[in-house]
């Protein structure tokens, strides 16, 4: 088998699934933080639940997206019951092609007319 | 958080206890910032529903994972795979294919509405077993019983139709107005019988039957109102049945009104009528029993003459199927759950097998954390997908053997179509898959992850403890018993069979061709009319080529049992109407005896100068004079018989009469001319016995012409030779043998193979074992004594209470064993040889490689 997936073939990306890489891009968390990060992102519209959250993450597990991390933050903001993870190489290439997937759709839509002019 | 830690239960263990402790904390901060009432109770509820949808998609990536993770194991081992599938396949296969015929016949209701509150009451005489009501008992009982709702009387025979097309032979039944209606059936059109067409002297009414209105009057609507004949009888037709109405069997044609006149209600022994009738909603089947009980006996008290030893039953419409053809189907589905379990046995005993030899990858697993419940589970996906696919195969083994099972389906019933794998049995096999892949499942999967033993991880551990070794010998033993079992039942069946077709029907059948001229009523009511048809018909039958003898009798043996009349001898008071005393009685024109090869054993024949003018004679049959006259002898002795008194001229041999495993009742033959005409009409002589020193078969064509010519409107009907009428007596029988035969030569083959499997692994495990003893000196003949030692024990712990059972099962099947012992003595001992051959053919080839083993090969691996 070959060891390095193409993240191609990870894509399309489960919505829920790109929304966790993208919160874990910017660094470490655990799960409700993720869930807080993808909140404050779409200004509440989209609330991932308990059950929706770690199904995906373990999935992404599995497929290597990310990883559990044993470092952990500073302990004043450590709960010793949380678990942390960490996007992988893989995980950061297969959340690029998917948003370059999302950037190609907008551009063909804009030609037709169906998505607003680029932000200047 | 009480609520969440409940639903939590509904994700897969493996799951809660990775991430329930997470989850529950990110539900308990979500509760936090829950401030008033309305948005905590939108809290649980949306909780709720998200933890029901991401449970159910959870147990999804857990069974598609699993799946997966199967069929790469199955593909690595496609012996194994196929083997599964194979032996799911037979089991499943047998007890679909029983279990649609038994259900068929047996379970599921019958095709009116409320069908369980339909009943049948018949009369009983003493002995008798159940006889049909005369109108004037039938009369009296619908009159005083308050536990039916409606109760009519039928009874059906053979009628010729005449008219349309060619002369037909068919089957009516002729109904009082109640039937139709209390069995809750609506006619397709047209209407069904009243009171009115009840009536001596109104039009005489007439419904068809699908199936006739299709062939006969081409499905035409505007048949209503047209006049059929019927023997002779003009009958109007009122209306036509839908195609699933068949009552009492599918062989009935159409249906007509009865009409009593004054004089049928004279003789209250005159015994024709079946009673059928619809209890009242509260009324139980054991009440209206009660309540027959009490009218006869009230009937008894007020005609003790008539009817001394009368007694009434009631039963279940369902329940008329004989007991002999409900104990076929029920040992034919003992049999094949019996095949079921010895699938599962070996099946476990497969798994476990493998399950050892992968000991060591289960223990990787489980040490890198695959919990207990992912264990079992994977392995239970692994069996009831092994189970899916083999009972998929199994319902097309089924499809393909139902057919061949329909012998087995008694024609007593009102269910026109034959049996078939239909939606109810399609569940059935679902049913069974999913038991059979948790049973052979689940014990080899509990036992894998029953304990963590990293000690399978050290290389070079010895697997495969003692306790899974004495597991798997006993699901070896549970094979050999239950397949000693099924050996000892289909052998004493086989014997019980072989017993009844040795039996002597007291005539030979060889070369005889049968076949049925109806002779129409009332043309043929007087007697010198239907003798010179016969004369007719039987000097041009004697001139064809190979014909030997020709004759006409009532009815044939063993086709109609009936016909009983009670005797009475001269000098001796008037004897009951009892088991005891009557016999049946045959009209017949002389040659009878010799075209059945009939011995005469004393005195002369019935002859053509047997006439009505004449002294009154008849033929008796042997049995009969040891019970009148033993010792003595008869020629000349005289007895009361159908209204004349009669002298005996002659004694021929005794013939199964009610067929070769009933006891039959002493046989009178009467000559065919000494009968007034118009009496006794049904038994005039209608069945055609020809003799033939060629093949009996070639003749008919011959013959219908020699009728057609001489009657051009008698059909002819049941042509058949009188082999095939004595084999129709064995037939359900064969099929059942062969069922059962087949049944146990896969049991047997199972078992065979569950004792090399197991002999073979016990040796692979002990290769070195074996490879030490070898090299500090054993003989090739005490290993191999070793291992047949192993194998002799597990037969022996099978056969010893295979047997007991075996004797309980035969036992249970002793009213299909016709005489034969539950505990004949050959068939056991056969079995438990066989059982020897089994074992020793099982564990030849284990054998055979425990001796090859080099010692030094063995040592080395180590």
């Amino acid at each position: 088998m070959d060891k390095r997936p193409d993240p191609e073939s990870f894509l399309p990306l489960p919505p829920a699934t790109f929304h966790i890489l993208i919160a874990l891009a910017e660094e470490d968390r655990h799960g409700y933080a993720v869930i807080q990060d993808v909140a404050a992102r779409t200004n509440g519209e989209l609330k991932l639940s308990a059950g929706t959250l770690y199904r995906s993450i373990q999935r992404m597990l599995d497929q290597g997206l990310i990883v559990e991390t044993s470092t952990r933050p500073a302990p004043e903001f450590d709960d010793e019951r949380r678990r942390y993870y960490r996007i992988t190489p893989l995980g950061i290439a297969v959340a690029r092609a998917e948003a370059r997937r999302h950037a190609q759709l907008v551009r063909m839509a804009r030609v037709r007319g169906l998505a607003p002019e680029k932000a200047s | 958080m009480r609520f969440y830690d409940a639903i939590l239960h509904l994700y897969p263990v493996s799951f809660r206890a990775e991430y329930g402790e997470e989850m529950r904390a990110v539900v308990r901060a979500r509760r936090r910032d829950a401030t008033n009432p309305t948005s905590v109770l939108m809290l649980w509820i949306s909780v709720f529903f998200e933890t029901l949808f991401n449970a159910i998609a959870v147990h999804w990536d857990v069974l598609r994972q699993d799946l997966r993770y199967t069929a790469r194991t199955l593909a690595r081992t496609p012996g194994f795979a196929v083997t599964a599938i194979l032996v799911v396949a037979l089991g499943i296969g047998a007890n679909t294919a029983a279990f649609s015929v038994t259900d068929f016949v047996l379970i599921r209701n019958l095709p009116f509405p409320d069908a369980n509150r339909l009943v049948k009451i018949w009369q009983t005489v003493g002995g008798y077993g159940q006889m049909e009501f005369s109108p004037a008992n039938y009369r009296d009982v619908k009159q005083m019983s308050q536990s039916f709702e409606a109760m009519g009387a039928m009874f059906t025979m053979e009628a010729n139709l005449v008219g349309q097309g060619d002369p037909q032979r068919l089957e009516e039944g002729q109904l009082t107005s109640e039937v139709i209606p209390l069995l809750g059936v609506q006619p397709l059109f047209g209407r069904a019988f009243t009171a009115a067409d009840e009536r001596d002297g109104s039009n005489r009414t007439a419904v068809l039957s699908y199936r006739l209105w299709q062939t006969e009057f081409g499905g035409d609507r505007a048949v209503l109102g047209r006049p059929v004949l019927l023997d002779g009888l003009p009958y109007v037709v009122i209306g036509v049945m839908p195609a699933d109405f068949h009552f009492p069997r599918p062989e009935v044609a159409l249906w007509v009104i009865h009409q009593f006149t004054p004089d049928d209600f004279k003789d209250r022994n005159d015994n024709y009528l079946e009673i059928v009738a619809r209890l009242k909603p509260a009324v139980s089947l054991e009440q209206a029993r009660a309540e027959i009980n009490v009218l006869m006996e009230q009937l008894k008290r007020q005609y003790p003459e008539d009817l001394k030893h009368a007694s009434g039953r009631v039963i279940s419409l369902r329940d008329e199927v004989s007991k002999r053809s409900s104990l076929l189907l029920w040992a034919l589905l003992g049999a094949a759950a019996c095949v079921l379990l010895i699938a599962c046995a070996n099946l476990a005993n497969l798994l476990l097998a493998r399950n050892l030899s992968r000991e060591r990858e289960l223990a990787v697993r489980a040490a890198l954390g695959a919990g207990r419940e992912r264990l079992v589970r994977q392995s239970l996906t692994e069996s009831l997908l092994l189970a899916a696919l083999g009972g998929g195969l199994g319902v097309l083994v089924a499809i393909a053997a139902v057919p061949l099972l329909t012998k087995l389906v008694p024609s007593s019933l009102p269910i026109g179509s034959a049996p078939s794998v239909d939606l109810r049995v399609l569940i059935f096999a679902g049913v069974l898959t999913i038991i059979t892949g948790v049973v052979f499942g689940a014990l080899p999967a509990l036992r894998a992850s029953g304990k963590t033993d990293l000690n399978a991880l050290r290389e070079g551990a010895r697997s495969g403890g003692g306790r899974k070794e004495r597991l798997r010998s006993m699901l070896v033993v549970t094979e050999v018993m239950v397949s000693v079992v099924l050996l000892v039942s289909s052998g004493v069946l086989i014997r019980a069979l072989w017993k009844l077709q040795a039996t002597d029907p007291g005539f030979q059948s060889g070369g005889v061709i049968t076949m049925r001229t109806a002779l129409p009523m009332p043309k043929y009511e007087r007697t010198a009319v239907r003798a010179e048809l016969y004369r007719g018909v039987l000097s041009e039958v004697r001139a064809l080529p190979g014909v030997t003898a020709a004759a006409y009798i009532t009815s044939l043996p063993m086709v109609w049992g009936g016909g009983i009349w009670p005797v009475a001898i001269d000098g001796q008071a008037a004897l009951e109407r009892s088991f005891g005393h009557t016999a049946s009685m045959r009209f017949i024109t002389p040659e009878y005896f010799s075209a059945l090869r009939i011995p005469i054993r004393m005195g002369r024949n019935l002859s053509e100068s047997d006439t009505l003018d004449q002294q009154f004679v008849a033929v008796v049959s042997q049995s009969f004079v040891r019970r009148y006259w033993p010792d003595q002898n008869p020629i000349g002795r005289h007895f009361q018989f159908c209204f004349h008194d009669r002298t005996v001229v002659g004694v021929v041999g005794d013939v199964r009469v009610r067929g070769l495993e009933i006891p039959s009742e002493p046989q009178v033959y009467l000559p065919y001319q000494q009968v007034q005409d118009g009496w006794v009409v049904f038994y005039a002589p209608k069945d055609l016995v020809v003799r033939t020193t060629g093949n009996p078969a070639s003749l008919t064509p011959a013959i219908r012409q020699i009728i057609r010519r001489l009657d051009p409107e008698q059909p002819v009907s049941d042509v058949r030779t009188m082999e095939d009428v004595v084999d129709l007596q064995t037939a359900a029988r064969m099929t059942q043998v062969r069922v059962l035969g087949a049944f146990a030569a896969i049991a047997f083959v199972l078992a065979a193979i569950g004792i090399h499997g197991l002999l073979s692994f016990a040796v692979s495990q002990r290769i070195r074992e074996i490879g030490v003893r070898m090299a500090l000196g054993a003989a090739s003949s005490d290993i191999l004594s070793m291992i047949l030692r192993n194998g002799v024990w597990v037969a022996a712990a099978g056969v010893v209470p295979g047997l007991a059972l075996a004797y309980a099962a035969a036992r249970s099947l002793e009213a299909l064993l016709a005489g034969v012992e539950p505990g004949d003595l050959a068939t056991f001992s056969s079995a438990a040889a066989l059982c020897l051959v089994m074992t020793l053919v099982g564990s030849f080839l284990p054998a055979l490689r425990a001796v090859r083993i080099d010692p030094m090969t063995a040592i080395r691996t180590e």
